[in-house]
């Protein structure tokens, strides 16, 4: 008996969740068709947009640098004690550079940035929304969502791929130096096996994607901002809550990209 | 003292507005004058903001109507309430200045967005403005910098930068002290001579009431159930306003409160 009633509040509370992360979900959904009519309407607030980029790419480039490197090092650690075992060492470069084009570095940059910067999208939102300062917007005669959140939104899209470039980069320059100079294995078979099998076309998907992370980022952070309530404790939650959902959706959308777009 | 013959600026027509369950406006009329200082009364939770904002069509209300100059805003578009949106000015209870902008830039935000102004006349203008709300040389300071009172005065001058033809001001002298609640109420007054606009107060600071409406309207559970000059007001024989009025603790309105009437 007490077993049962346990069992039935369990799946409550994780239908409750579930029913939560749904409605949340909607709202963003809406919130992104609003930022997409919103997008290139007049007046566009350049400054903003440049602004925003500034903060996004310059913020978050040293922790996007450093988890690369050493993704790209322990990636080519792991590759070669599981290589090694049956004498294919030589497609460590391989390995390394088509797991970081495809999917470690956008995913990892993705999850980094939300971190970072979702965080932050979301405070300062909830902070003004909070604090009716969004609402003097509009009583200024500026729309909230063209003057704050489209900069955001293609500030974050723009910025992303670019961050993952170096991300790519970086990762697959630390296998490099693990490979050859901790684990001594020859520079040209890395290099060459490296460029013979990855196509540019797994670099463009991996950037389509950080696209579409950046877009989540942004869209699910502000999102959370602007309907920020109830104070410091309301900016509190949305934080929390911009992290947790644009990571979860940065999952999410990974796998349906991956399995249905390329 | 109505002002300009009685034209009506603001008429407000059986407003509903509900959140969730809550009901929080459940049928208010009320008709604003055109140049009247109309002050708003009501407890904590009456609805007096939800009013505000339904009035400068931030929330949209479920049912009734809004006019301005004879415009329903209930029915408007996001664009053509945007336009309607610039007869109005707002003072935020904190203030709500922008914490990223200079206090010139703030006052300025609206004329920047609005006029194909230069940096120089808008700064101009801002300082003008700020002259108006007794502040000088406060220009480069960021809002952070600035004390409670002054952020008031701020928001006051970025108020009126774009010269409104209605002003609302949402509770006013709230989270001051009383020299200063008095110094703002004085400016209000100032402005209305000055700038002869419409204004619409909420507040539940009586004094402040007193002193700077022409009439009073007292909101309760969602409807206004009386309006009146302050001299009116003040001879009142509705109960709920009279104990609002003074403040007492027994009477319809604590008679409502499920925890007191728990407790006798």
């Amino acid at each position: 008996m007490a077993n049962g009633s346990r069992l039935i509040s369990g799946v409550t509370a994780v239908g409750a969740s579930f029913i939560q992360f749904c409605s949340e979900m909607g709202c963003v959904f809406t919130f992104f068709i609003k930022t997409l009519k919103y997008l290139f309407r007049r007046p566009f607030y350049w400054r903003n947009l440049l602004k925003q980029m500034e903060e996004i790419g310059v913020r978050s480039l040293p922790v996007v640098a450093i988890t690369a490197t050493f993704t790209g090092m322990v990636l080519a650690l792991q590759s070669y004690s599981g290589f090694r075992r049956f004498g294919a060492e030589s497609l460590m470069g391989t390995v390394v550079a088509l797991s970081m084009l495809r999917e470690l570095g956008p995913v990892f940059s993705g999850l980094m940035v939300s971190g970072r910067i979702g965080s932050a999208m979301a405070a300062e939102l909830g902070t003004m929304a909070v604090t009716e300062q969004i609402d003097a917007l509009v009583t200024l005669a500026t729309n909230p969502i063209q003057y704050l959140i489209v900069p955001r939104f293609l500030a974050s899209t723009i910025v992303l791929p670019i961050l993952v470039l170096f991300a790519d980069l970086l990762g697959i320059i630390g296998g490099y130096v693990v490979a050859v100079y901790i684990l001594g294995t020859n520079a040209t078979v890395f290099i060459t096996n490296t460029t013979k099998y990855t196509v540019l076309k797994d670099l463009y998907f991996g950037l389509l994607k950080a696209a579409v992370f950046g877009m989540i980022i942004a869209t699910v952070s502000c999102c959370q901002g602007f309907n920020a309530t109830e104070g410091a404790e309301g900016v509190g939650r949305a934080t929390t809550r911009a992290v947790v959902y644009s990571s979860l959706m940065i999952l999410i959308f990974d796998y349906i990209l991956t399995a249905y777009l390329f | 003292m109505r002002g300009n013959g009685e034209i009506v600026k603001i008429k407000i027509e059986n407003l509903h507005k509900s959140f969730g369950r809550n009901e929080v406006l459940r049928g208010v009329d009320l008709e604003i004058f055109s140049g009247e200082s109309m002050v708003i009364i009501g407890g904590s939770g009456a609805g007096k903001s939800v009013l505000m904002k339904c009035i400068i069509g931030i929330l949209k209300p479920d049912s009734g109507s809004i006019y301005v100059d004879g415009v329903d805003i209930t029915r408007l578009d996001e664009d053509k309430l945007g336009e309607v949106r610039k007869k109005f000015g707002m003072l935020f209870q904190g203030g709500a200045l922008f914490d990223s902008l200079s206090v010139w830039e703030n006052v300025g935000f609206g004329l920047r967005q609005t006029r194909d102004l230069s940096d120089i006349e808008i700064r101009r203008i801002s300082s003008e403005k700020l002259r108006l709300v007794g502040l000088y040389g406060v220009e480069d300071l960021m809002p952070g910098e600035l004390s409670g009172g002054m952020k008031k005065r701020v928001a006051l001058a970025r108020a009126i930068a774009m010269e409104p033809e209605i002003i609302i001001y949402d509770e006013p002298t709230t989270g001051l002290d009383p020299v200063m609640a008095h110094i703002i109420t004085d400016l209000i007054l100032d402005l209305k001579y000055k700038l002869r606009i419409t204004s619409i107060s909420i507040t539940h600071d009586i004094h402040a009431a007193y002193k700077i409406a022409d009439r009073i309207a007292m909101l309760y559970k969602g409807r206004i159930i009386q309006t009146g000059t302050p001299d009116e007001i003040k001879l009142t024989t509705n109960p709920i306003v009279r104990q609002f009025l003074y403040g007492m603790t027994k009477g319809p309105i604590t008679d409502e409160m499920e925890i007191y009437r728990r407790e006798t």
